[in-house]
C-alpha cells in the first residue's frame, strides 16, 4: 500500500473532519482523491503541518488531524516535544511514514533506516502513540477520533506516487473556506 | 526583573485581542515573557523553534485567535521561507515582537553579524518594520498591531537595547 491508497482508505473517516495536511504529493492527492472545505492543504514551507493542526487544536476545541509525513516531521523533529508537552484531546498527529521524501523523488529518510518516529515520539513525552501498518491507518485513525485523548499514528506504508495535478486553488480560499468550517462548528 | 513597559506591553496584546503567542526567549524579553505567562487571556506556548512557532501561529489564526510571535531577530535568517511561503501567502495577520540584539550596547560581539542583515531581510521581504530605539515609543504599539490585524501582513516591531534601557 503506498501513501495515495493509504490517504483514499482514510477518507470516510476524515469526512467530517478538521484535516492539515503537509505539502507536496499529500496534499494533491487529498486535493485530487476527496476534497472538502473542512482541508487546509499546505502550497509551501516543508515540515509545518503538525504545527499548524497543532495550532488549530490549541485554538478551539473541534478535533483536528494533522497528516504529516516522516521526511517532514524529520525536519521539524522538535515539533513532538511541544506536542507531548501541550497534550490536547482534540489533536491527533497521523504520520504517513513510506521512509521516504516522496515528493522529491523518493529518497530514503533516516525513518526508513534506523530512526523510528514513534521511538521519538514515546521519549519527547506523547503518551499515545500507536504504530500500524498502513491498511490498519482507517481503523486507527477512528479508533483515535472516538478517544478522547491525543494521539500520533505513524502508519507505515511502501514508497511511491501516482500521476496528480497540482492545487492551483489559492492560498486565500484555501484558508477561508478552511476557516469558515472551523467557526461553522464552533457556533453550532 | 518586571519592568512596567513589559505590562504595558502585554495590555497592549490582551487589548488588540490577541489570544495566542509563542516564544522563543531572549534575555531582553525575558519580563514580557514573564508577564504573559501569568496573563489568563494569552495561551503562551513556547516553542523550540521561530518556524516551528509560525506555523503554530498559523494554526491558532484559523483556529479562532489573533497569534503573536515574540523572539530574537537572529531568528529572522531562520525564517525567511516560512513568512513567504506560510505567513505571507496565506495572508495571516503576525506582529512579531523581535529583540533587536547587536545594536549599540549589545556586548556579544558575534549578535553585530545578524544585526546588519535585519533591516534588509525584512526590507527585500516586503514587511512594514518598525524600530522601537526609546522607551516612550512603546506607545506606539497599539496602533502597529491594529495596523496589523487591518492589512493582514506580518509585521516587524524591532526593540533595541536603548529602547528597554530606557523604557520604563
Ligand atoms: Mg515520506
Amino acid at each position: 500500500m503506498i501513501r495515495s491508497q493509504l490517504l483514499k482508505s482514510i477518507l470516510p473517516v476524515i469526512a467530517d473532519q478538521l484535516v492539515v495536511c503537509n505539502i507536496g504529493l499529500p496534499s494533491q492527492e487529498l486535493f485530487m482523491l476527496g476534497d472538502q472545505p473542512n482541508n487546509f492543504y499546505m502550497l509551501g514551507t516543508m515540515g509545518l503541518s503538525s504545527s499548524i493542526g497543532l495550532g488549530v487544536a490549541l485554538a478551539q476545541t473541534e478535533k483536528v488531524i494533522a497528516i504529516d509525513g516522516d521526511g517532514s516531521v524529520l525536519t521539524n523533529l522538535a515539533t513532538l516535544a511541544t506536542i507531548a508537552n501541550n497534550p490536547r484531546p482534540n489533536y491527533i498527529l497521523l504520520i504517513v511514514d513510506n521512509g521516504s521524501y516522496g515528493s522529491t523523488g523518493d529518497q530514503p529518510t533516516y525513518a526508513g533506516r534506523k530512526t523510528s518516529l514513534a521511538a521519538v515520539a514515546r521519549a519527547c513525552g506523547c503518551e499515545n502513540v500507536v504504530e500500524c501498518e498502513a491498511a490498519e491507518t482507517a481503523d486507527a485513525l477512528q479508533t483515535a477520533l472516538d478517544g478522547d485523548q491525543m494521539t500520533v499514528i505513524v502508519a507505515k506504508c511502501d514508497s511511491g506516487n501516482i500521476d496528480v495535478p497540482v492545487i492551483e486553488m489559492s492560498p486565500i480560499t484555501i484558508r477561508e473556506r478552511f476557516m469558515g468550517e472551523v467557526r461553522r462548528r464552533n457556533e453550532s | 526583573m518586571v519592568k512596567e513597559v513589559d505590562r504595558r506591553i502585554v495590555d497592549d496584546l490582551v487589548a488588540n485581542d490577541i489570544g495566542f503567542v509563542t516564544t522563543v526567549p531572549c534575555k531582553q524579553l525575558a519580563g514580557v515573557i514573564e508577564v504573559l505567562q501569568g496573563r489568563d487571556e494569552i495561551l503562551h506556548v513556547p516553542s523550540n523553534k521561530e518556524d516551528e512557532g509560525m506555523g503554530l501561529c498559523a494554526g491558532a489564526y484559523m483556529g479562532g485567535k489573533r497569534p503573536c510571535i515574540i523572539m530574537q531577530n537572529t531568528a529572522i535568517g531562520v525564517v525567511v521561507n516560512t513568512l513567504a511561503t506560510l505567513i505571507q501567502y496565506y495572508q495571516i495577520p503576525l506582529p512579531m515582537l523581535i529583540s533587536y540584539r547587536g545594536e549599540v550596547g549589545e556586548k556579544v560581539a558575534c549578535q553585530v553579524e545578524m544585526a546588519v542583515h535585519t533591516k534588509a531581510i525584512l526590507q527585500q521581504l516586503g514587511i512594514p518594520t518598525y524600530h522601537f530605539h526609546h522607551g516612550e515609543q512603546v506607545e506606539e504599539l497599539d496602533g502597529i498591531l491594529k495596523h496589523t490585524a487591518m492589512c493582514k501582513k506580518p509585521t516587524a516591531i524591532l526593540t533595541d537595547a536603548n529602547f528597554w534601557s530606557t523604557a520604563q
